[in-house]
């Protein structure tokens, strides 16, 4: 982790009408860092992700991602972020192989790199066997890693994970995270939301959200300390006890 | 440009992938073009004829006995004046009458050339059609016969009246229509489908973070459509000349250029509606509600838009198949250039450019 800040955000807003999705969100994220994005279903989280990515317009304040303004350098931004939602999000239809260098490929990536590093990836990720096999038949943990080395396959300074671990089994978390682990520690920003409260733990630093309001914002240690708990968990239900929003 | 050469080929994985969905994709016209053909064309038996003999002589009774032979014919009575043979087509239990004018012998006999009047009912005009070429069938054998006889050469000649659909429009009608259907139902369906399905897939989110342009990405889409329903059209223009003996009198290019046309409507449509729909059911039922029943009906292949009230007929105006509609038969059977069918060509080229601009309006290069 480094000083360098690579998301800065001034009372970011984003409504819908009278509804205040996110409410004047201001934090910094650091290169390298593995930023954690907590908050109840409706809390106003993927709203948030949306706008750093350049998906929606926030209805006021600022945003610079990757030094780029939100507003107007969106085409930068997009070059210089990975994202990977909560849907399993590669081609089903499409091999193991072409997901990869069609991904690539519209990133703008040479075929050589995109060749070179393909080979690379799948040996890594133990697919050789299955690099000319469709997608749909990998199991879901394999999808998912596939998805998340695909979402940084073109060198992203920030790669934002929305929720990527829904609906995956506790080994194969753990060895998402640490693919996560392995991109932070290259330099990549991971700016991830999550449910589960063991993974906020993994974070370096996590934000919570409550009613589209950041309540909280602090390394997990630092957190814990503050709210006398002994696990997230704990900070989690005390923080989200005011929430007056239902879950979605 | 590479990038968008790399997207068109992930759209043609994903057609050939999907192997039910080609199937349908190229099973459909040719099932279509089979059924209507054959549906319509289909050998003619014991029709309901009435035989008018103002003659009553030898002549016309030797005609009248190898028409009562014929399986064709089911001959109704022998009626003996002009009202009579009205009453029973207004009734609808006729198809066609058959009339012999007196002196009918002595005509042929003496001056070697007599009449028959042949009418048959053309509000079903393959049936017409059908009917009358058999009955001058049997007439000309006649003929043949009559010469080897008395080796001279007499003429007979059968004068065919169709009432109710004069044009006989229809026997080649359901050609130009089905190429219209299939066309759109194609473009529209496929269009649609698969833009929702990246939709719903979560890909369509990946696609608009990267750096790669969303009208591109539109575009890209439309590309295999484009070429597949080319070469669907190729298929329907080569079975229905071929097997249903479709003419093919004008200009082949023109009529592609024009079926571009269509098809370009069609892939906006598609477009349209993918932009207003998040499942792939949803967009699948708009648009063959959208295409299916408009098309059928207003195109003027099953039911003449000419005999609709006339708010109808203005609705007609803005079915896209219509035009396309009048255009093939135009090139096809009348084998008419550009200079005749610029209008409908200007109309359907706006229709497809206005079409093409509201579905880029709204196509969401963002998500809430």
């Amino acid at each position: 982790m480094s000083d360098e800040v690579v998301i800065k955000t001034e009372k970011l807003t984003k409504k819908f009408g009278d509804f205040v999705a996110a409410n004047e969100l201001t934090f910094e994220v650091h290169r390298g860092e593995i930023f954690g994005f907590l908050g109840a279903n409706g809390a106003g989280k993927t709203t948030a992700m949306r706008m750093l990515c350049g998906l929606s317009i926030p209805s006021s304040g600022s945003a610079k991602i990757a030094g780029f303004d939100v507003y107007k350098q969106r085409d930068q931004i997009k070059k210089n972020i990975g994202y990977m939602s909560q849907k399993f999000s590669l081609y089903e239809d499409l091999t193991v192989l072409e997901n990869i260098s069609f991904f690539g490929g519209i990133y703008g990536l040479p075929d050589k790199r995109v060749r070179e590093q393909a080979r690379t990836l799948i040996n890594e990720l133990g697919l050789g066997k299955e690099a000319d096999k469709l997608v749909g038949s990998l199991p879901l943990g394999w999808k998912q890693k596939l998805a998340f080395s695909v979402a940084i396959f073109h060198g992203p300074k920030i790669v934002f994970l929305d929720e990527p671990t829904g609906g995956v089994d506790p080994v194969t978390r753990r060895q998402f995270w640490d693919m996560i682990y392995d991109a932070a520690s290259t330099g990549i920003t991971v700016f991830v939301t999550t449910h589960y409260m063991d993974e906020a733990e993994y974070c370096n630093r996590i934000s919570m959200m409550v009613d589209g309001v950041m309540k909280a914002l602090d390394t997990p240690a630092n957190l814990k300390k503050q709210y006398k708990a002994q696990s997230m968990d704990e900070v989690f239900f005390e923080l989200a006890r005011g929430a007056k929003r239902k879950a979605d | 440009m590479k990038q968008f050469l790399l997207f068109v080929r992930k759209e043609f994985y994903h057609v050939f992938r999907d192997r039910k969905t080609l199937l349908l994709l190229f099973g459909m016209p040719i099932a279509q073009i089979l059924l209507f053909g054959f549906a319509l064309t289909n050998e003619i038996k014991n029709s309901k004829v009435v035989i008018s003999d103002q003659a009553r002589d030898e002549a016309s009774q030797q005609i009248i006995g190898r028409i009562e032979a014929s399986r064709s014919f089911d001959i109704e009575r022998v009626a003996m004046n002009q009202a009579a043979v009205e009453s029973a087509f207004k009734s609808g239990k006729i198809k066609l009458a058959i009339i012999f004018p007196a002196n009918f012998n002595e005509d042929l006999m003496h001056h070697h050339n007599a009449k028959i009047q042949i009418i048959a009912d053309a509000s079903d005009p393959n049936t017409a059609s059908t009917l009358t070429s058999y009955a001058s069938a049997i007439i000309m054998d006649y003929q043949k016969d009559l010469l080897k006889t008395y080796s001279l050469a007499m003429n007979i000649h059968t004068d065919v009246r169709m009432i109710y659909n004069p044009e006989l429009k229809g026997t080649t009608n359901f050609v130009p229509g089905v190429m219209a259907l299939v066309l759109l139902l194609v473009c529209v369906l496929m269009t649609s489908v698969s833009i929702v399905r990246e939709k719903e897939t979560g890909t369509m989110e990946i696609l608009l973070v990267s750096p790669f342009n969303p009208v591109l990405v539109v575009v890209a889409k439309a590309v295999p459509y484009f070429f597949l329903s080319l070469i669907n059209l190729t298929v329907i223009i080569i079975l229905s000349v071929t097997i249903m003996e479709m003419p093919l009198n004008g200009s082949v290019v023109l009529l592609y250029f024009e079926s571009s046309l269509l098809i370009l409507t069609a892939l906006s449509l598609g477009l349209l509606i993918s932009n207003n729909t998040d499942s792939q059911q949803t967009a699948m039922l708009i648009s063959l509600m959208a295409m299916l029943l408009p098309t059928m009906i207003f195109t003027g292949f099953m039911f003449p838009v000419e005999n609709m009230p006339k708010p109808l007929q203005i609705i007609s105006n803005v079915v896209p198949s219509k035009w396309y509609y009048i255009i093939v038969k135009s090139i096809m059977i009348k084998g008419l250039g550009l200079r005749a069918i610029w209008k409908e060509t200007v109309i359907l080229g706006g229709m497809a450019l206005v079409l093409l601009l509201i579905s880029f309006k709204t196509f969401k290069t963002r998500l809430q």
